[in-house]
């Protein structure tokens, strides 16, 4: 690739229509802009901070020569990120009188009551179905909370669609929006200046870097699942955000010699596939974040990158022996993941650098794995208490290598290594993971607040051990629900 | 004969909420010159205000006006009875969170940046935060109230075998998906016209005439839909329509709040927590000779419309059984925190709850099904009394319990469950399994006797289409649709001639609440009224050109008959209104058979009962507290229902609803009284994953109300909720499951880590 030019302000499709923006806000959020400035009132405001999909609509990306589309939370989405992409709203699937399909089931089988969640229900289908996507539907609903119904005559409307006639029946838009959206990919940097602001999208690592080092004090973007929130819910405002979701080729997972490297803009929707296939207690645990809107939007790295002590992928990838790549203009280094997280709020990164990519070394298929997520709520939720074991016995059954990371229990993603060392050595059972329980207490002080009390933390984390020993020991995940993997 | 009533029309919104074209007030194009107003709050429980600096708040960027406590013009009172909600602070701040001032501006933000502005001296006072601190406080906001029936002290003295617990019931935030909002434009005369979210607009107009100190005539309130209400928007929009109408009256200009997730959980009420204490005296087969229960309520700084959702709890204590001697007790505790409010079951739930955990504390103490116990105590011939004296006519709970406990196999299902929890494969997994079928019969009327009152309005336009207005409100349950049943089957029309427009204070007067599941009962049976009042005029045209009796017309699939000659329904119309025959007409309707002495806790509060009944069944990882609601099957009393859909969706809704309040939906104060869960990040309803993964539900075939109801059908609303509290029993099993201690009271909401630690407590025993 040429050394990348930089141009001004961002071009994307609103329902079809091309819009170019050339100084907007750069927190201005993908909600606030449709309602107040176009007055497309159909996608809602249900809480501003991407839990309740109310505000749900479909971007479609031009990725490989062909459109993907996925739902997203337009309420913590910036405006300036949408570039090269198509915005499509509720408005637009009805657009010629009839209903889409999704719409017309959701009508016919009493699926709207209060119908104030329903826009962002009706977009989340769409989604669904225009990816012919065959995640269990629960998985597609999670970021869709509907007070009034129960959920079940949505999803008999979301069971009872034909997606072929759907498809049919948005082909005419479908192949407008390629059209469209071909002429806008290109691979210029990108900026946007703003009395409220500057926003930068650089196509390269090397322009990142260098933009880092003129400001040191900006803040990054990767998918705004966190930094949203800080613009919604606590006004903030930045003199310099720099956004990573552009860098080209660090959008997805990278396999080399067994080794996955995750690029810093690589959503949990890119990354599923390959984090799942390294195990399957991953990719129930990878499909426990978030919901499918912030999957869509919500970067892994970004979940390293805010250091937060109950971020869900921080204990599975220190048990997986998970390295960062750190990125300046003086070059890159390389540092383990669990060494990253110093204190709360404060992480092993200079001023100037971001984090490139995330390395997860290969996983030797005798080695056993466990991700548990502890919250009030199963789908949607943040953790309790997270934890990631990796465990190889020897032919006796002897603790040869033990990674025991925990999430909820300290002020950082933290590992429990008097517990490693009371059970290194020793057969490894329920009845020897009880007795080394006790360096728990050593390990851990863990805090009370609205999520669980201290006590259910120490209790929790011990007895995870404990059910971690039960399915070691007979190859069988101990699940309340096993994830269907057929729609339901 | 094509008929509108007993069909599953889809809600008449339907196709409009689907396209996004619904409007709800945010939505509603502003007129020019809007302004946009947010409410500042109390950053502290309990404290006396000492000075207010808003110098800063009025510099700021885009701000036009900041109006406090001196700026109004009337009472400084948005509550809904007892005058104790001030619209802004003026001396003691009695909740964190209690609105304090407001700033106008021209956006939303430039509101918000400039309230984070203002400088407050404040003298914190001692707070009272739990039912705890306020009980040992003897801290009351109402007097306590004491509903007895017979020598309990001689019946518990006597019984065979007595039991005393205590136990905790969660308070629930509505969290309906449209947070709190309302427009207001000014008018002409110094009047205002209020669109509010409100689900009692007549209220939202008293409370901003009596805070504008205007008559009632100056003000209209309108709502056409609201994304959601649960109750929380019965008293609480007051309050936010009183600023927005402020800030209108002070301006000149149009003036919208619309609050943000977080200032909506933490300034509105929410479901009262209870503390219940009990002690019931019972013989060997577990049959009941008398109960004492106190029951501790939350009721919050003020009281809103507590007396009478605290004497619905105790209305509801008995729930299916007869209570041979009963003394149940209602402290109604004033703490430092927002003031509750009315939440779908409007105490019932919590009665109810009660009533059911004492059937569970008596069957675990005899090693009974509990289901056995329930039985042996329900009504009957001959013990067919409540405690406030009024008379179970209609008790099905009975027959609809066999039917479902029957259809569902729950005996097959119990005995397989409790073979499976003594088995080696849920010792080695750890999770136990739980099954529990409940109950309920739910009173239907306000026991505040007069509201039970309704108007309508019908106009019938020349060219024969109907627009139907009426006193209650749309907030998803349906109400519009099934009142149009009601009209189109008068007319004999096909539905869509029937158009329900805005409910609105300048159409339909005077109206109550759309609550106490009520809506389509009293709103029915005016707009019914209204609707034959105009048809008897148009059928004495009728009947003068047939020359027939008017008695034996049919109005019909869009004609009207009499033998063998026929006319169209719209040309009849036209030849009424050229023979100059008034083709609107109001309606109203009084609940009939009811009367309550409230002093004396006795009467007939109730016109009829509603009657359902769950079975849940449940798992539950004992190692972490983790659990999934497995199967519920659902039998539920609609009467003849007016549209199986629509109340089949308040059944499924209703249920999970009450799921969330008994499983996951936590509220969390911390110690200085602030609310930490105030968003859905912290605050988690069900999700379409919480679900059952097996629901069957279905209404009763042979249901049909006793009283002369609309179309013999039943109210709905609320019900369902209390199907519930089956999950709650269900988990509880499953726990117990795990014990020899069986008996020990869950707490509610039953989150994971109540469970675990509940087996925790249990093993270390
Ligand atoms: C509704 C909702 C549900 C959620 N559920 C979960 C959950 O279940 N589990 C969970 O763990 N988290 C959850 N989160 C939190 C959040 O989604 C994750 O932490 C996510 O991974 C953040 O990624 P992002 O790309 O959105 O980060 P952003 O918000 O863009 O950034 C997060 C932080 O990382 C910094 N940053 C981003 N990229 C880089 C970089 N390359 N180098 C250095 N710093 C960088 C940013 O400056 C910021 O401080 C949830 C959030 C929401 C809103
Ligand atoms: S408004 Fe709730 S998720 Fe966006
Ligand atoms: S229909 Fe009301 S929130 Fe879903």
């Amino acid at each position: 690739m040429n050394q990348p030019t930089t141009r001004q302000g961002v071009a994307f499709l609103l329902n079809g229509e091309r819009v170019d923006l050339e100084s907007i806000p750069p927190t201005l959020t993908l909600l606030n802009w449709l309602r107040d400035t176009q007055r497309l009132t159909g996608t809602k405001e249900g809480c501003a901070e991407g839990d309740c999909g109310a505000c749900s609509v479909v971007v479609a990306e031009w990725i490989d020569g062909d459109l993907r589309y996925r739902a997203i939370n337009a309420c913590i989405v910036f405006v300036a990120t949408l570039d090269a992409k198509a915005v499509i709203t509720v408005e637009h699937l009805s657009q010629f009188g009839a209903l889409h399909p999704v719409q017309r089931n959701l009508v016919e089988q009493h699926g709207s009551q209060c119908g104030f969640c329903t826009p962002g229900i009706v977009m989340s289908l769409f989604a669904r179905v225009q990816n012919r996507d065959k995640q269990p539907l629960e998985d597609t609903l999670a970021g869709n909370l509907c007070r009034c119904t129960g959920y079940g005559p949505i999803l008999d409307a979301a069971n009872a669609v034909d997606a072929d006639f759907a498809h049919a029946m948005f082909e005419p838009q479908h192949q407008h929006l390629r059209r469209e959206l071909a002429t806008l990919q290109h691979d210029e940097h990108i900026t946007l200046e703003h009395p409220e602001g500057s926003f930068f999208a650089p196509r390269t690592t090397a322009e990142l870097a260098r933009l880092l080092q003129r400001h040191p004090d900006a803040t990054l973007l990767a998918g705004g699942t966190d930094v949203g929130l800080w613009v919604t819910k606590q006004q903030q405002t930045f003199e310099v955000l720099i956004s990573t979701a552009r860098l080209n080729g660090m959008n997805a997972v990278k396999r080399e010699a067994g080794w996955l490297e995750i690029g810093a803009a690589c959503t949990y929707s890119d990354a599923l596939q390959a984090l799942g296939e390294l195990h399957p207690a991953i990719k129930a645990l990878v499909r426990r974040i978030g919901s499918t809107q912030i999957r869509n939007s919500g970067t892994v790295v970004g979940n390293i990158a805010n250091g937060s002590p109950i971020g869900d992928m921080p204990p599975a990838l220190i048990a997986l022996d998970a390295s960062v790549v750190l990125e300046r203009e003086e070059g890159t280094r390389e540092l383990a993941l669990q060494d990253y997280f110093i204190d709360y709020g404060k992480q092993a990164i200079e001023r100037g650098e971001f984090v490139r990519a995330i390395q997860v070394p290969p996983l030797d298929s005798r080695a056993h794995v466990g991700c548990y997520k502890i919250s009030k709520r199963f789908e949607q939720d943040i953790s309790a208490v997270s934890a990631g074991f990796y465990l190889e016995l020897d032919s006796d059954g002897r603790v040869v290598e033990i990674r025991l990371a925990y999430g909820g229990m300290a002020a950082t993603p933290k590992r429990a290594i008097h517990t490693e060392q009371a059970l290194r050595g020793s057969v490894f059972n329920e009845a020897s993971v009880i007795g080394a329980l006790s360096a728990l207490d050593t390990d851990f002080t863990p805090l009370s607040d609205w999520r669980a009390s201290a006590r259910y933390r120490k209790l929790v984390a011990g007895n995870l051990l404990r059910k971690f020993a039960r399915e070691v020991a007979t190859g069988q995940s101990i699940d309340l629900w096993p994830a269907s993997e057929t729609p339901s | 004969m094509t008929r509108a009533v007993h069909q599953s029309t889809p809600h008449d919104s339907a196709s409009l909420h689907v396209a996004g074209s619904a409007r709800y007030i945010d939505d509603i194009p502003e007129p020019p010159g809007t302004l946009h107003v947010y409410v500042a709050q109390s950053p502290h429980a309990h404290a006396k205000l000492i000075t207010l600096d808003l110098e800063a708040v009025k510099r700021a960027p885009d701000v036009v006006a900041v109006l406090t406590a001196q700026d109004i013009p009337g009472t400084n009172d948005c509550s809904p009875v007892m005058g104790d909600d001030p619209v802004f602070i003026s001396s003691h701040a009695l909740y964190c969170g209690q609105s304090l001032f407001a700033v106008a501006a021209r956006s939303r933000d430039a509101a918000r940046r400039a309230a984070s502005l203002a400088v407050a001296q404040w003298e914190p006072l001692p707070a009272l935060l739990t039912i705890e601190d306020a009980m040992a406080a003897e801290s009351y906001v109402l007097d306590t109230r004491t509903l007895e029936r017979g020598d309990v002290d001689h019946a518990l003295q006597n019984a065979e075998h007595t039991l005393s617990e205590r136990f905790h019931i969660g308070g629930q935030d509505h969290f309906y998906l449209e947070g709190q909002a309302c427009l207001v434009v000014p008018s002409e005369d110094g009047g205002v016209h209020v669109r509010s979210s409100t689900q009692h607009p007549t209220e939202v107009q008293h409370t901003v005439a009596k805070v504008l100190g205007l008559a009632d005539h100056a003000v209209t309130c309108e709502v056409r839909r609201m994304g959601g209400g649960f109750g929380g928007k019965e008293s609480q929009p007051a309050l936010f329509a009183s600023i927005a109408a402020l800030v209108a009256h002070h301006t000149g200009k149009p003036a919208k709040v619309r609050l943000d997730r977080d200032d909506d959980m933490v300034m509105t009420g929410k479901r009262h927590d209870f503390r219940v204490d009990f002690t019931v005296g019972f013989d060997a087969s577990g049959v009941i000779a008398g109960v004492d229960v106190v029951h501790a309520v939350r009721c919050g700084m003020s009281a809103d419309l507590s007396a009478a959702i605290a004497d619905r709890a105790v209305f509801h204590a008995d729930n299916c059984y007869h209570l041979p001697a009963a003394r149940i007790r209602s402290f109604r505790c004033l703490t430092h925190t927002v003031s509750n409010t009315a939440f779908r079951g409007f105490g019932g739930p919590q009665g109810m709850l009660g009533m059911e955990q004492i059937i569970a504390a008596v069957a675990a103490h005899l090693g009974l099904d509990p289901l056995e116990v329930r039985r042996r105590n329900f009504y009957r011939p001959g013990a067919d009394t409540t405690p406030y004296g009024m008379v179970v006519e209609d008790f099905v709970a009975d027959q609809i319990v066999d039917e479902l406990a029957d259809s569902a196999d729950y005996s097959e299902r119990r005995a397989a469950i409790v073979a499976y929890n003594a088995s080696d494969a849920a010792a080695a997994t750890g999770i136990r399994r739980g099954i529990a079928l409940t109950p309920v019969k739910f009173g239907i009327s306000f026991t505040t006797t007069h509201l039970n009152q309704a108007g309508a309005l019908v106009q019938l336009y020349s060219d024969g289409s109907v627009l139907l207005n009426h006193g209650g409100t749309e907030m998803g349950q349906g109400l519009h649709i099934k009142v149009a049943q009601v009209v189109a089957e008068v007319f004999g029309i096909a539905l869509d001639r029937v158009r329900p427009s805005s409910t609105r204070t300048d159409k339909v007067p005077n109206t109550s609440a759309t609550a106490a599941s009520s809506g389509s009962d009293l709103n029915g049976m005016a707009a019914l009224r209204a609707a034959e009042t105009i048809r008897d005029r148009l059928a004495v045209v009728a009947a003068e050109r047939f020359n027939c009796a008017p008695e034996d017309l049919t109005f019909a699939d869009g004609t009207v008959s009499c033998a063998d000659q026929h006319l169209p329904f719209d040309a009849l119309v036209k030849a009424a209104y050229l023979a100059r025959v008034s083709l609107s007409a109001t309606g109203f309707y009084a609940t009939p058979k009811i009367h309550y002495d409230a002093e004396r806790f006795q009467g007939r509060p109730f016109y009829y009962f509603a009657y359902g009944a769950a079975i849940s069944e449940v798992s539950v990882d004992t190692l972490t507290g983790e659990y999934r609601v497995d199967r519920v099957d659902i039998l539920h009393d609609a009467g003849r229902s007016l549209n199986p859909a629509i109340d089949l969706g308040q059944v499924e809704g209703g249920f999970i609803q009450g799921m969330g309040w008994l499983t996951t939906e936590e509220l969390w104060w911390d110690s200085a009284g602030r609310l930490r869960t105030h968003a859905p990040s912290t605050y988690k309803i069900p999700t379409a994953g919480d679900r059952p993964r097996d629901v069957r539900m279905a209404l009763w075939d042979q249901g049909e109300n006793r009283e002369d109801t609309v179309h013999k059908s039943k109210a709905v609303g609320e019900p369902p909720l209390m199907l519930a509290i089956s999950v709650l029993q269900a988990l509880q099993e499953a726990i117990w499951a795990e014990s020899s201690q069986a008996g020990m009271l869950l707490d509610s909401p039953a989150t994971p880590e109540r469970l675990l630690m509940a087996l925790a407590s249990q093993h270390n025993e």
